[in-house]
């Protein structure tokens, strides 16, 4: 074991008791790092702190990502925070902590050194919390520690004296509660350098070696008795609701429950908000048309534009609805229980339970998926879940699965009518996603991305309200990141298919679709997808939909060249496509948006996670293959069978 | 060192046993974590200290991981993980050593 290193006890250069040095001359603004061990409260203080005026950025080159935001001061400046990765160390081993060790000893060329450090740590555990104390305070920059939830603390009889602790550090320390917005005021003061200048005098105080975990919480144990810390009373209610959560027999019925609704959310709650949103979105478009006049600049703008990114946007509503539950769900602690039940499960496939999280939002989107598996400290087992996030069934694959099965599989009722064929086609879908997912962990996981006794340590957080401003903080995020991706490379594609099926111009006039150069590209895939089924029309329906999936629908409603209104609309396209697609064509083209990796977001996004083309390359290259032999089969026993 | 000591004279009780092998609620003292170093230092920095006590608590439903109480927090291990941390008896513990 690593605890006896020969390294002599280090004693660290208290700092100026300032919290914050005199303001540099040249200008540069002021960066204060938030740091502290997961569960402490951390990002609920930052977001107490900024409020909006914050940004999530990814440090270049690595996978971790960061908040920065600005904090307002009473004397009118403005402050840099940086909201670091959750560590309990400073001793680099994961990714994460080797960001937050690097940028707190100034060692990335990338980011400036803080000027400042504010250690967050959980008061109602402040034995083991404390331990990070030690390297923080070694680093010599001015810190003040605070001591959140001291709610909790107080509410089950917990105490601790803070100018005793604060003497003992030799920094300042506070009292807050992040969340109740107690004690904030403080950090302000603190901030602003009035509160801490009439502290001592810098002095030395002494540190454990940091390498020795049981000698640094000794010293915070130590520390801890010094200040007269008691501990609070264990948390009741967790317990009375792991009692429940966690039940053998009620525990699983309440996970189920929680899958359901989420999924019902998905499904059925959303839609009267889409049908709304894609209303006026409709409305909006018949409007431009009567107050433009005609003109190739007004069907660009209402047939490429508006149908290709409107198509996208309806979206919205489903997707921020399935982040609420997420966020509530993680939030309030539930997030760690369902995957420690997962566990067990996944493991059977070479997953862990941490890998259920992700998977779960893959339902909504593989790229918000990929990155919620940071949670997963095994790097293989992290690889393994991106790998097959992208083949759970997303809701960019709704649309297209919708058009499909409406224009070919016959209500035939089913089970007594409990259940119709369509439905049951949905179904299926949705299962075939699920089931290639676990294969493909299975078969990673048994080869290229063997790992020995991947581990499960998960800390179950106390269960906690979630807050309205942590749970809008988030949609919002999210609402950004899917606007500006329909806005930028979905809007990209709906300009070039439109410009592309409307050049080169025949006697200065639109060509027909085949003569295009839409139709050419079409034409020229051709012979690699008729053995699929599949004709030139719906090749280039294939080659719009690798920026992603939905831009199909809007691709076959643009070269087919239907106008009127919406129920028009959707009934003719169905009419269209079947004059295009036989059934094992129709059959075949769903297995193939199933499984193929039609998403350049996701791509983007695995590559910026894993750090490079190889592993985004591998999982087109693999989910491609999978779409092609799968449809291949598909179209073949659908043709046999129905003559 | 405690646990090196321990180990040394570990032939006075029948077996050595491990945090796998205990009921729920059975409080026991930490004595060694027999992992690859990188793991055992991130279960040193989750409260699993030798000389500490830990109180292992519900099982995920179906025979999944299991919650341990240490150092003032709820942490889920694995079975496999908990049957490599050696632990003795806490002395206040109700349930009785004989010997």
């Amino acid at each position: 074991m690593s605890d006896c290193h020969g390294a002599s006890p280090r004693a660290g250069l208290l700092p100026n008791p300032s919290i914050l040095p005199p303001r540099p001359a040249n200008d540069r603004p002021i960066i204060v790092a938030i740091v502290g061990p997961p569960n402490a409260g951390k990002s609920t203080l930052f977001n107490r702190l900024t409020g909006l005026r914050q940004k999530v950025a990814n440090f270049p080159g690595v996978t971790v990502e960061h908040r920065m935001g600005k904090a307002k001061l009473k004397d009118n400046h403005e402050v840099f925070l940086v909201d670091l990765p959750g560590v309990y160390s400073l001793h680099p081993r994961a990714e994460d902590e080797q960001v937050t060790h690097d940028v707190l000893k100034g060692e990335r060329g990338d980011f400036p050194k803080p000027d400042a450090v504010i250690l967050i740590l959980d008061a109602t555990n402040l034995g083991r919390h404390l331990v990070l104390a030690a390297p923080i305070l070694d680093l010599g920059l001015p810190t003040l520690v605070l001591l959140n939830m001291a709610d909790d603390l107080e509410q089950r009889g917990g105490k601790v004296d803070i100018a005793a602790l604060s003497s003992d550090l030799n920094t300042p320390v506070a009292l807050i509660s992040a969340s109740k917005g107690i004690g904030i005021e403080r950090i302000q003061q603190f901030l602003m350098g009035t509160a801490a200048r009439l502290n001592a005098p810098p002095a030395r105080i002494e540190l454990p070696v940091l390498q020795d975990v049981p000698k640094c919480r000794q010293w915070a144990a130590k520390l801890g008795a010094q200040a007269s810390y008691r501990a609070p009373a264990p948390p009741l209610w967790t317990r009375r609701l792991d009692a429940v959560f966690l039940h053998p027999v009620a525990g699983p019925l309440v996970f189920a429950a929680v899958v359901v609704a989420v999924f019902q959310s998905i499904f059925s709650w959303a839609k009267p908000l889409m049908d709304s949103l894609q209303g006026v979105l409709l409305n909006f478009g018949h409007w431009l048309t009567t107050v433009l006049p005609d003109s190739p600049w007004r069907s660009l703008l209402v047939d490429g534009i508006l149908s290709g990114v409107g198509s996208v946007v309806v979206f919205l509503p489903q997707i921020l609805l399935l982040f609420l539950f997420i966020g509530i769900l993680e939030d309030s602690g539930y997030l760690a229980r369902a995957a420690l039940i997962a566990d067990r499960t996944m493991a059977k496939f070479g997953l862990q339970g941490k890998s259920f999280i992700p998977l779960l939002s893959a339902y909504a989107c593989a790229v918000p998926a990929v990155m919620a598996t940071r949670v997963i400290e095994n790097k293989r087992d992290r690889i393994a879940t991106i790998m097959i996030a992208p083949l759970m069934t997303c809701s960019a694959r709704l649309p297209v699965y919708t058009l499909i099965i409406a224009a070919f599989i016959p209500n035939i009722p089913l089970a007594g009518g409990f259940f119709s064929l369509p439905a049951a086609t949905m179904l299926s879908l949705y299962i075939l996603g699920f089931a290639a997912a676990i294969i493909t962990a299975r078969v990673l996981k048994s080869t290229i991305l063997q790992s020995r006794g991947s581990s499960f340590i998960l800390e179950m957080p106390p269960y906690r309200w979630p807050t309205l401003q942590s749970l809008s903080l988030r949609l919002l995020d999210r609402a950004k990141i899917f606007l500006k991706r329909a806005g930028t490379v979905i809007l990209l594609v709906a300009v070039l298919l439109w410009v592309l099926a409307h050049l080169p111009l025949e006697n200065g006039k639109t060509p027909p679709l085949e003569h295009s150069l839409a139709g050419m590209v079409g034409k020229g895939i051709e012979p690699a997808i008729k053995p699929l089924g599949f004709n030139w029309k719906i090749g280039i329906g294939l080659i719009t939909s690798l920026a992603a999936r939905e831009v199909i629908v809007g691709t076959l409603g643009t070269i087919y060249g239907i106008e009127g209104d919406e129920l028009q609309q959707s009934k003719g396209l169905q009419a269209a496509v079947r004059q295009d697609l036989s059934t094992a064509g129709a059959v075949a083209l769903l297995i193939f948006f199933a499984f193929a990796m039609q998403c350049f977001s996701t791509l983007a996004v695995v590559k910026r996670e894993t750090g490079g083309w190889r592993w985004p390359a591998f999982q087109f290259g693999y989910m491609l293959a999978l779409a092609y032999s799968g449809s291949w089969i598909a179209f073949h026993i659908t043709r046999y069978f129905l003559g | 060192m405690d646990s090196a000591n321990r180990a040394a004279i570990g032939a006075s009780e029948p077996s050595p046993r491990t945090l796998a092998e205990l009921a729920t609620g059975e409080r026991c003292i930490l004595e060694r974590l027999d992992l690859p170093e990188g793991l055992a230092r991130r279960l040193m920095e989750l409260g699993f200290l030798p000389g500490h006590e830990i109180i292992p608590g519900r099982r995920a439903p179906g025979g999944g991981p299991r919650v341990f109480q240490v150092d003032g927090s709820e942490v889920a291990l694995r079975e496999e993980t908990a049957a490599r941390l050696y632990v003795r008896l806490h002395p206040e513990s109700d349930v009785a050593v004989t010997s």
